[in-house]
């Protein structure tokens, strides 16, 4: 029981970056229905920024640890989310009325890009960084296990919980929500009644990058290391979160991102920590077998 | 960073000046997102310091060449466009097209008989003959997977799924029941035809993106399984010894029953490197010739209808099931025999040669090539290999290229770069709305 408990607790962090994550795929995946393959990278992209802005803190000086990890955050938001928009505007805008896979291919050029320019610029070894949040809580003890809650885990869900509310108050209530809402829709209806639907889907991009760059923080100071290649995994997993629950749903994604945390947290914890990714693959195929809709998504009616 | 203001001299017209304006403007902005990019990334490094903790090692320099090669190249770019205006086919002229697609026999000709000629005119050479095998052997996995993605138009993202099973089938009959090649090859080819079945029925009703994420997802699990199954597969450790391929039975080697004591020449471990070629360049044209062959029967004209417009096929009454499961089969047929090919070649395999920078390769020849043109996946294939090879002092910088080839290929030449073989009748381009029309004039992009 003690153990099933701290398995939750392990699976709703590990599941809140995942939805992180997931919110990119899904919402691009909304509007223009293509999968951004290098969104993963991006992730990537964040982590590394979010790492090397929090060394060059240390360097002058600035150590506190919640105005470290504050300025840490908004930095690499608004770097990743340049990363974004560029990735945006050189590989996928000019495809936008090209045949139907030509953005996915792109994608992965992109993706293939983003990878071996951070393995050049920064190196391939793994980049270790020492606990910077430390401490926590027993939550209750029994059968000699303590149920542990540790302030990073507390960080990363009540981050995500904030995060989630406030972008969904942007979808919801402002202009460039509804404009994404109609997008949404349909493309050539929103240019009609005036919508700047390339804006639009640039500034998708941009907050996309920007909370793959909070989970990249996040992973960051939740596994204390990263290299290169861990947005490949991160982003399929993601992207299946996305998938269970329903492409084009926010607050599917974040649930979706959750169920597979806990998921993989429980598959490591009871059956066998090998076999983990080929849980999440398995799990990603079969939902779209058996439920492409997803949890919360609507079916999508192909149209001649 | 500096941008001298331009001192716009008295004689120049003032559209002109505006251009220079204009230019100088957008460089600008191009410079501050170089900047924002790579400030941290390439700005700075980070290492390990002696006490095992990061340390930052700034690059400035290199820093500012990015953020000034930003601005002089978008200031070039942006002043030709305002200058000149490229027509609307400059890269390749029609003409120049039409001729090329008539002159294409005589070069595939020409291909094939140099590709016969190779161990002879490079007999001495080994390196250029493992570098040939390497080439021939990527071309044949190019036409397997042209079949899925280039004739069925599914996009496969773990071919090398295929490859992987065919090249471990292979290498554990062959161990364990010590059967020999030419009977290891068609079982080799079937097993990886089975997994293509496998594959192939739980994404029949998949399109497009999905398609290609469960197929990587696919390619990805048969590697982990491989990876973890100690048992069977000798998990990272791979299988080591496979046997050689033997000249219809007799083996390369100096015994007195072997090729060169029976045919009376002086042993030489090329004859077995010369076989090798020879043995993968009959499987690739074969597979070539099959692919061709295909293209002509109703199911090939299935896949290519099924690439076009899937509904319209169901419409014309094409099983799409059989259309394409029968696509992947046989894409995944032919990668099994390389991958057999491959085991024998190496005699050790593992799971590290199957990743999915691997499906990412041979997708990348294909879609280079001109999706369904085989010429295209022959020239895409050694170009992409040889300069993998003219550039192996680069290694690291060499996937780099790629992934940003990939995308300018696809941006700028879609259809490929030998694109001889465009569909009799298609839509050029989906006749959407442009934003640019409801929004006036075409602007610049938003920073």
């Amino acid at each position: 029981m003690e153990y099933f408990v701290q398995q939750l607790i392990n699976g709703i962090t590990l599941g809140s970056i995942y939805g992180l994550i997931a919110i990119g795929y899904t919402m691009v995946y909304g509007i223009i229905g293509m999968i951004n393959f290098a969104h993963g990278d991006i992730f990537m992209v964040g982590a590394f920024l979010s790492l090397i802005a929090f060394l060059v803190l240390v360097a002058f000086g600035i150590t506190a640890v919640p105005l470290a990890l504050l300025i840490v955050l908004l930095v690499s938001m608004a770097l990743t989310a340049l990363y974004g928009w560029t990735v945006e505007r050189i590989a996928y805008r000019p495809l936008r009325h090209s045949f139907r896979l030509a953005p996915l291919i792109s994608a992965i050029g992109m993706s293939i890009v983003l990878q071996n320019y951070v393995q050049i610029a920064q190196g391939a070894r793994v980049k270790p960084l020492p606990p910077l949040v430390q401490g926590g809580y027993t939550l209750f003890e029994g059968n000699n296990f303590a149920v542990r809650l540790s302030n990073i885990q507390i960080i990363v869900v009540v981050s995500t919980i904030l995060l989630m509310a406030g972008f969904s108050y942007v979808v919801a209530r402002t202009r460039l929500g509804r404009n994404m809402r109609a997008c949404e829709q349909d493309l050539k209806m929103a240019a009609l009644v005036g919508i700047n639907v390339d804006r639009t889907i640039s500034l998708t991009f941009v907050i996309g990058a920007a909370l793959a760059a909070v989970a990249g923080l996040m992973f960051l100071l939740y596994y204390g290391v990263v290299d290169f290649f861990i947005g490949f995994l991160a982003g399929v997993k993601a992207f299946t979160a996305a998938v269970l629950g329903g492409i084009g749903s926010l607050p599917g994604a974040m649930i979706g991102g959750i169920l597979i945390g806990l998921i993989e947290t429980m598959w490591s914890a009871y059956f066998s920590i090998e076999y983990k990714d080929v849980a999440a693959f398995a799990i990603l195929i079969i939902v779209l077998i058996f439920l492409p809709t997803g949890l919360l998504g609507r079916p999508e009616v192909e149209k001649v | 960073m500096s941008d001298p203001s331009p001192t716009p001299s008295a004689d120049h017209p003032a559209g002109e000046r505006d251009d220079l304006l204009a230019a100088l403007k957008e460089a600008v902005v191009a410079a501050a997102i170089a900047f924002g990019l790579f400030a941290l990334l390439i700005g700075i490094r980070t290492e390990q310091g002696p006490s095992g903790a990061l340390v930052i090692v700034t690059r400035f320099g290199a820093l500012a060449g990015f953020v000034a090669a930003a601005f002089v190249g978008r200031f070039i770019f942006a002043i030709a466009r305002h200058r000149f205006t490229v027509p609307a086919n400059f890269i390749v002229l029609p003409a120049i097209r039409k001729s090329a697609a008539a002159f294409s026999p005589y070069f595939a000709l020409a291909l094939l008989i140099f590709a016969l000629l190779v161990p002879i005119l490079f007999y001495r050479n080994n390196y250029l003959l493992d570098l040939a095998i390497l080439i021939v052997t990527y071309i044949m996995l190019g036409f397997g997977l042209n079949i899925v993605v280039g004739l069925a138009g599914l996009l496969d993202l773990g071919y090398v799924a295929f490859y992987a099973v065919g090249a471990y089938s292979y290498a554990l009959i062959a161990q364990d029941f010590g059967l020999s090649f030419w009977v290891c090859l068609p079982l080799a080819g079937i097993f990886a035809a089975f997994a293509g079945l496998l594959l192939g029925f739980p994404v029949l009703r998949l399109r497009g993106d999905y398609l290609a994420i469960v197929t990587l997802g696919f390619g990805e699990i048969i590697r982990l399984v491989l990876l973890n199954w100690q048992n069977l597969t000798g998990g990272p450790n791979g299988i080591s010894g496979i046997p050689r391929p033997s000249f219809f039975g007799l083996p390369f080697n100096s015994s007195a029953h072997g090729f060169a004591a029976t045919f009376g020449l002086h042993y030489s471990p090329t004859h077995r490197v010369v076989f090798l070629y020879y043995l993968i360049l009959a499987l690739a044209l074969v597979t070539n010739w099959v692919t061709l062959r295909l293209r002509r029967l109703p199911i090939g004209r299935a896949w290519e209808a099924l690439r076009e417009d899937e509904i319209a096929c169901r419409a014309l009454g094409i099983n799409t099931t059989t259309t394409k499961l029968t696509a992947f089969a046989m894409g995944a047929m032919f990668g099994g025999f390389a991958g057999a090919f491959f085991a024998t070649r190496q005699s050790f395999i593992s799971p590290e040669s199957f990743t999915f920078s691997e499906s990412a390769l041979v997708l990348a020849i294909v879609v280079l090539g001109g999706m369904g043109s085989q010429l295209g996946v022959v020239l895409a294939a050694t170009v992409m290999l040889g300069g993998f090879e003219l550039f192996r002092e680069f290694d690291q910088y060499r996937m780099l290229v790629f992934g940003a080839a990939m995308v300018a290929i696809v941006i700028y030449r879609p259809r490929g770069l030998v694109a001889t073989r465009t569909p009799s009748v298609s839509l050029r381009q989906r006749k959407d709305i442009p934003a640019d029309i409801v929004r006036g004039a075409r602007t610049e992009s938003p920073a």
